[in-house]
């Protein structure tokens, strides 16, 4: 790996967190007058007045770190003449594809670790205020999140730089799906969602309830807005659901937090859904890998 | 030399959608020598040697090497077995020394033993001097005599080299050319060289195969397949005289035996079925001509080489190659053919 580049989005990667830590320490006082509940996972929610949160930015800015580390994993080995050298020696081909991913993986691992400890500590530092064994817990599987989350993409990469001969090819292949997914899918999703099911006319007020079920639903194709959906509900233990909730279902509900257990049973089919991502996208890179010719 | 075949394929065939690479190639070849597998560029040679090493699955037909089916025990003939891929690539990050290391770990050689090997096999290729500067920042030369040591490495018994002389300057392809010849004679090593440029490969090789379109066409020591020329009774004959008047093409060519005179600037090139050096003396006093320049072709491997290119459609190594002329060995597979 070279560890320029990766020293570059790692820098970018703290700068942004040291950032978001100072929005959410300035915003913190209004936020802790609405509810004094779970302080320490504001740290990670809050945002500033000009800057996003850390969540929002690990959603967003995650996947160029896994993009980053993924995108020439093949076809560099390949320009450089080393793939046939390194397949010549006594290993099995796939060792080959599965090292660039565990690599990969475990570095995301360390980087996701390392920045949400950083993050804790200072926070730590800065409010004084100790966090429970929930919250640490909550604070620990959002980092879980995070990193299959990022995995993701550097499996998408990974895809893109067996197939593609190019590592630059590889690289606007995977940083267009990630723009696309990150900043365009939900409109494309209210669109299609808006012609499937049109809220407007005699039908509208019928139609409500299966247009936004029909935007969510095409929403959660996007790894984005699983991640973001999940950080939220694990992060926030006042958000009780996800879905559409009826005024019924409401009434005769007792306002408060959800403990740990039922916030984790509520994001537990994301975290299932992107760990499948997760597969399938090595699953598609390692067949690919497998079939190809190791000539250049 | 022992006699004992180490290398052998049976029918091996690898086709793509529209083309086949490697059409149905029986190869043997003898424990400790040395075999040049020539052939133009698109021959098949590398996916020969890619399924030699079970990188490439072979459509048809088999391949082993020391026993050994190339295609299921691929891990323990990848550990006999060195390959030097033409251009062969290093880790630009990391020292040539580092590089030998990885490769010695890949193997799974003890550390003390690999630290052993690097230092040794670096002064052998002779890179002691640069084995701490990155790998980013050899030349040519110096990336090709590392990809030996790093061939070294697993200490294989044979060793398949794909063009290793291709762009390295004629110092450079003298060493490697010696380098390559003490692998064969000091060590006892079996070396399969591919390649396509000839005068390099000639010097060291012991048996050569020459591989067009996907098949091998003749194959056997230098010398022999210069007498299979010779029985044809094919020779040519360069000569370049002075007055360079013109009028001794028509002389020549009523020489008996003779069976074409061409001209390529000064040089005349004389096609004979026979050697017509002895008469070509007078011939030449009689007319009070110097002779500048004299050469006889035909017994050596470019000759062999150029000719069938010739029918392949590749102009080969020499300009004069351009010209179409039936070749023997084009005679001699059809003989096979018919």
């Amino acid at each position: 790996m070279n560890s320029k580049r990766f020293f570059l989005i790692f820098m970018l990667l703290l700068v942004v967190s040291t950032a978001s830590l100072g929005g959410a320490l300035s915003n913190i006082r209004s936020a802790v007058e609405e509810s004094s509940d779970f302080i320490f996972l504001k740290l990670f929610t809050t945002s500033g007045t000009t800057i996003y949160s850390f969540a929002t930015f690990m959603a967003f800015l995650g996947p160029l770190a896994g993009i980053t580390l993924g995108f020439d994993a093949v076809s560099n080995e390949r320009s450089q003449g080393t793939l046939n050298r390194l397949a010549a020696q006594p290993i099995y081909r796939d060792s080959i594809i599965n090292a660039k991913f565990l690599a990969g993986s475990t570095v995301i691992f360390l980087t996701v670790f390392m920045l949400g400890i950083y993050v804790s500590g200072m926070g730590l530092l800065m409010i004084g205020i100790p966090p429970s064994v929930e919250e640490v817990l909550r604070v620990f599987t959002f980092l879980l999140l995070t990193w299959v989350y990022i995995s993701f993409w550097l499996a998408l990469a990974i895809i893109f730089s067996v197939v593609c001969k190019h590592a630059a090819t590889a690289a606007l292949v995977t940083m267009s799906i990630w723009l696309f997914l990150s900043l365009f899918m939900s409109l494309v999703a209210s669109t299609l969602a808006n012609l499937l099911f049109p809220t407007s006319g005699i039908a509208g007020f019928a139609n409500l309830s299966s247009n936004y079920t029909a935007t969510l639903a095409l929403n959660r194709v996007s790894p984005y807005y699983l991640f973001s959906e999940a950080a939220t509900t694990i992060l926030n233990p006042n958000v009780r659901s996800i879905g559409v909730v009826t005024m019924s279902q409401l009434s005769g509900a007792i306002a408060g937090s959800l403990p740990f257990s039922q916030s984790l049973l509520l994001v537990w089919p994301h975290l299932v859904l992107m760990i499948a991502l997760v597969i399938a996208g090595f699953a598609i890179a390692y067949i690919a890998f497998m079939k190809q010719e190791i000539r250049a | 030399m022992t006699e004992r075949i180490i290398l052998q394929t049976h029918d091996l065939t690898k086709a793509y959608d529209d083309i086949t690479a490697v059409d149905h190639l029986n190869l043997s070849v003898r424990e400790g020598e040395v075999f040049g597998l020539l052939g133009p560029n698109g021959a098949g040679k590398t996916t020969t040697t890619l399924m030699l090493l079970g990188l490439t699955e072979p459509t048809e037909g088999s391949a082993s090497i020391d026993g050994m089916d190339c295609v299921r025990e691929s891990i323990q003939i990848k550990s006999t077995v060195g390959y030097l891929p033409d251009n062969v690539g290093f880790y630009p990050d990391l020292t040539g020394r580092e590089n030998l290391r990885f490769t010695g770990r890949l193997n799974g050689l003890d550390p003390q033993l690999c630290e052993q090997r690097i230092e040794r096999l670096l002064s052998r290729v002779g890179m002691t001097q640069a084995a701490d500067r990155k790998a980013g920042t050899y030349s040519r030369g110096m990336r090709q005599r590392l990809g030996i040591a790093d061939v070294l490495m697993k200490d294989p018994r044979v060793i398949i080299m794909d063009e290793p002389t291709l762009g390295i300057d004629p110092e450079g392809v003298r060493e490697l050319i010696e380098l390559i010849r003490k692998l064969s004679t000091e060590d006892g090593r079996t070396i399969l060289i591919s390649s396509h440029q000839l005068y390099q490969i000639q010097q060291i090789c012991d048996r050569v195969g020459i591989f067009v379109a996907g098949k091998l066409i003749a194959c056997g020591p230098i010398k022999e397949l210069g007498r299979q020329l010779e029985s044809e009774g094919s020779y040519i004959l360069e000569l370049s005289v002075e007055p360079d008047d013109g009028t001794l093409e028509k002389k020549l060519a009523e020489l008996e035996g003779v069976s074409s005179v061409t001209r390529q600037e000064e040089i005349i090139h004389v096609e004979s079925t026979g050697d017509i050096r002895p008469r070509l003396m007078p011939l030449l006093l009689e007319g009070g001509y110097q002779l500048l320049h004299l050469h006889l072709r035909g017994g050596d491997l470019d000759e062999i080489y150029r000719r069938y290119f010739e029918k392949a459609g590749e102009s080969g190594e020499h300009p004069t190659a351009e010209r179409k002329r039936p070749g023997i060995l084009e005679q001699l597979w059809k003989k096979q053919k018919s």
